[in-house]
């Protein structure tokens, strides 16, 4: 067991820099998700970490042990990739065996540990099949049995249920939760899927173009985003945001409308600054139809473009100072196209962002 | 009535469509076959044809039976492909792994990896008798002027050594099916494996060795049932660079079989030896197939 911390991590490919600089401490036993959009450099950061991947400078430590210059084989990681990477040509059993079987152990030993892993992933039917003889979630789960049975000192996951159907995705997802709360390894799981990262981890670190642009825990980076990136990665639907300027008054939108400064931000408001409004979703509906609304809140007019029925809850798009902005209605309440409602924002969940820099100016 | 009629024509329409490949079937692969097993019943001489209606049962065979020399040529014969194919293999193994390691002039390599195989194998045999002529082999020239020798090495006389100097020339014309063939496995080599191989604890030789060789199995295993074939009939680059001699002493069973068939006009008894021989190459073949059928099977399916 140990944490795994990295010191100005840069990773180049020739000329082009891919990974700048990233600085990032993950704890013992903390469960760490790397999220971002494809190709930001959660891969090469991971095999950075794994050895996989020589690093171009900075440095590395797993359970304070610099591992720049060590190979992967004696980083004592185990790591479960994307296509699973399963030895063809073994059975599971040998499969999970494998590493043991390289480190020397005896065959007891590795047995008894198969055997283990086995019953924790419900594989002990499967032991004597080779990977061409299994599906996709089975396939999943003997790459992690693979990874268990070495009692490493951190598991790596490289996307490992992006390969999975919806269905299997959300049943393997809650496993890896429960093996995790089992084995209580340090874990850096890589996804660029944003709600694999919020049920998952401890805490998030969200990438964008080889830098992290914030790490926190799921509610610190859905509730603070630091900036424009994050509000619109984590949260799904995404985030509006409306460009306005401030005012005396309040927040200027492009037809007009005026609304006033959230409490909590009223400070922070240079007058005459080029701002972007974050608003969820969640947070925009009529009244009496959406969460429970007792904060400050203000009302404005939107014209229904599309409404989809969810069951619970319905998705309106609609106009709002001359931008597609979604929302929730909450309730059996039917909404048809063109209807206008009344909705009513909740300032006290609102965010406001630099339009310059993307900033958020809670931050500032 | 009419109907009956059209339905047979219809059933006799594919039988129709296909008599002229039936018959030359027939007639390239069937007659000789025959013919040849027939011969091999009878003391048929090549000089009198009419020896070829005078049937002796199995007497061809059951003189082979007790022929030294042509035990002697089938076992060498099995040594020949036994060694030739290792080396082969080895070879081959090596030079994948290295062109597979480069990434620069890579198709260029590949394509001077084939020139070997573009030469006919008498010319190969000739060129390679000259190399290892005793008198005015550019071998022994160079290792005399080199100081490395004083004497002229009797490469192609010595029995050892002629049969050394053979197989060099069949390794030296042939590593390349194995290098191919080797270098397509590694490059549908599935790379996530590898490095999970890593991660697990393997260091380079282990993932060879655990990882990377059991999946190019299947292919040199096809290379060594086309090889096998190949081999087992070799009979150019020995009858140019030896011809069987000096006094038998690299005699292979096809060079024997090309003796006794034309040389002493004994079709007969050649063809009950060729009957053996094809036996041996039948095994071969067998048994390489069902190794790579083995090793397949692991594959089976994509991953
Ligand atoms: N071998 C390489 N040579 C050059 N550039 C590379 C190489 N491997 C990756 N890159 C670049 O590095 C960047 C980061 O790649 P990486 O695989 O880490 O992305 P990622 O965040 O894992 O994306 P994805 O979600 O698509 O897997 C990409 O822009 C990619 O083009
Ligand atoms: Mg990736």
């Amino acid at each position: 067991m140990a944490g795994i911390t990295l010191r100005n991590l840069v990773k180049a490919y020739g000329r082009v820099r891919v990974v700048h600089g990233i600085d990032l401490d993950i704890g013992n036993h903390e469960f760490v998700v790397l999220v971002g959009p494809s190709g930001c450099g959660k891969s090469t950061t991971l095999r950075m970490i794994a050895g996989l991947e020589e690093i171009t400078s900075g440095e590395i430590r797993i359970g304070g042990r610099l591992v720049n210059d060590l190979p992967p084989r004696k980083r004592n990681i185990a790591m479960v990739f994307q296509n699973y990477a399963l030895y063809p040509h073994m059975t599971v059993r040998d499969n999970l065996g494998f590493g043991l079987k390289i480190a020397g152990q005896p065959k007891e030993v590795v047995a008894a540990r198969v055997q283990e892993a086995a019953d924790i992933l419900g594989l002990a039917q499967l032991l004597d099949r080779t990977p061409a003889e299994l599906s996709g979630g089975q396939r999943q789960r003997v790459a992690m049995g693979r990874a268990i049975v070495r009692h490493p000192d951190a598991f790596l996951f490289d996307e490992p249920l992006s390969n999975l159907d919806a269905k299997l995705r959300g049943q393997m997802r809650a496993e890896i939760k429960k093996l995790h709360q089992k084995v209580n390894n340090t874990v850096v799981y890589v996804t660029h899927d944003q709600v694999e990262a919020m049920t998952l981890a401890d805490r998030i670190v969200i990438m964008r173009d080889g830098h992290i642009e914030q790490t926190g825990t799921p509610m610190e980076v859905f509730n603070r985003p630091a900036n424009i990136f994050v509000a619109g990665f984590i949260g799904s639907p995404p985030m509006n945001q409306l460009p306005c300027s401030a005012e005396a008054g309040g927040l200027r939108l492009a037809d007009g409308t005026v609304l006033p400064v959230p409490a909590r931000l009223a400070g922070k408001v240079r007058p005459g600054a080029a701002l972007i409004l974050g608003v969820r979703p969640d947070d925009i509906s009529p009244e009496g139809s959406g969460l429970l609304a007792t904060g400050e809140g203000a009302m404005v007019r939107l014209t229904v473009d599309i409404a989809e029925p969810l069951g619970m809850e319905s998705l309106l798009y609609s106009r709002l100072a001359g931008q597609e902005v979604q929302s929730k209605v909450f309730g059996p309440r039917l909404v048809s196209p063109g209807e206008v409602l009344d909705c009513r924002i909740a300032l006290d969940r609102a965010h406001l962002f630099d339009a310059a820099t993307g900033r958020s100016l809670e931050a500032a | 009535m009419a109907r009956i009629l059209t339905s047979r024509r219809a059933a006799l329409t594919p039988l129709l469509l296909l008599l002229p490949a039936i018959a030359t079937m027939l007639f390239v692969v069937a007659l000789p076959l025959v013919f040849s097993l027939w011969t091999s019943f009878t003391p048929y001489r090549l000089t009198r044809p009419d020896t070829l209606y005078d049937v002796i049962g199995l007497r061809n065979y059951i003189r082979l039976m007790s022929d030294a020399a042509f035990w002697v040529a089938f076992g060498r014969t099995v040594l020949f492909l036994a060694i030739a194919l290792n080396v082969e293999f080895l070879l081959g193994l090596g030079i994948a792994l290295l062109i597979n390691r480069i990434t620069w002039g890579q198709r260029g390599l590949r394509t001077i990896m084939m020139f070997p195989m573009m030469f006919s194998p008498i010319l190969v045999g000739f060129q390679f008798k000259f190399i290892f002529n005793d008198n005015i082999g550019i071998l022994n020239n160079a290792l005399q002027s080199l100081g490395l020798t004083d004497q002229a090495i009797p490469w192609l006389v010595d029995a050892r050594l002629a049969m050394f100097s053979i197989i060099f020339a069949e390794v030296w014309m042939s590593t390349s099916v194995f290098a191919i063939l080797l270098l397509a496995g590694l490059f549908a080599m599935p790379r996530d494996p590898l490095e999970a191989a890593k991660v697990d604890g393997c260091n380079a030789w282990q993932v060879f060795r655990h990882i990377m060789l059991p999946f190019l199995m299947p292919f040199a295993f096809i290379a060594m049932t086309i090889r096998s074939l190949d081999v087992a009939r070799a009979y150019d680059i020995v009858a140019v660079m030896t011809g069987g001699g000096p006094a038998g002493r690299t005699e292979l069973l096809w060079t024997l079989i090309a003796r006794v068939g034309y040389d002493n006009a004994r079709m007969g008894q050649a063809n009950a030896m060729a009957y053996v021989s094809t036996l041996l190459s039948v095994l071969f073949t067998w048994y390489f197939f069902r190794k790579l059928v083995a090793a397949r099977r692991y594959m089976g399916g994509a991953q």
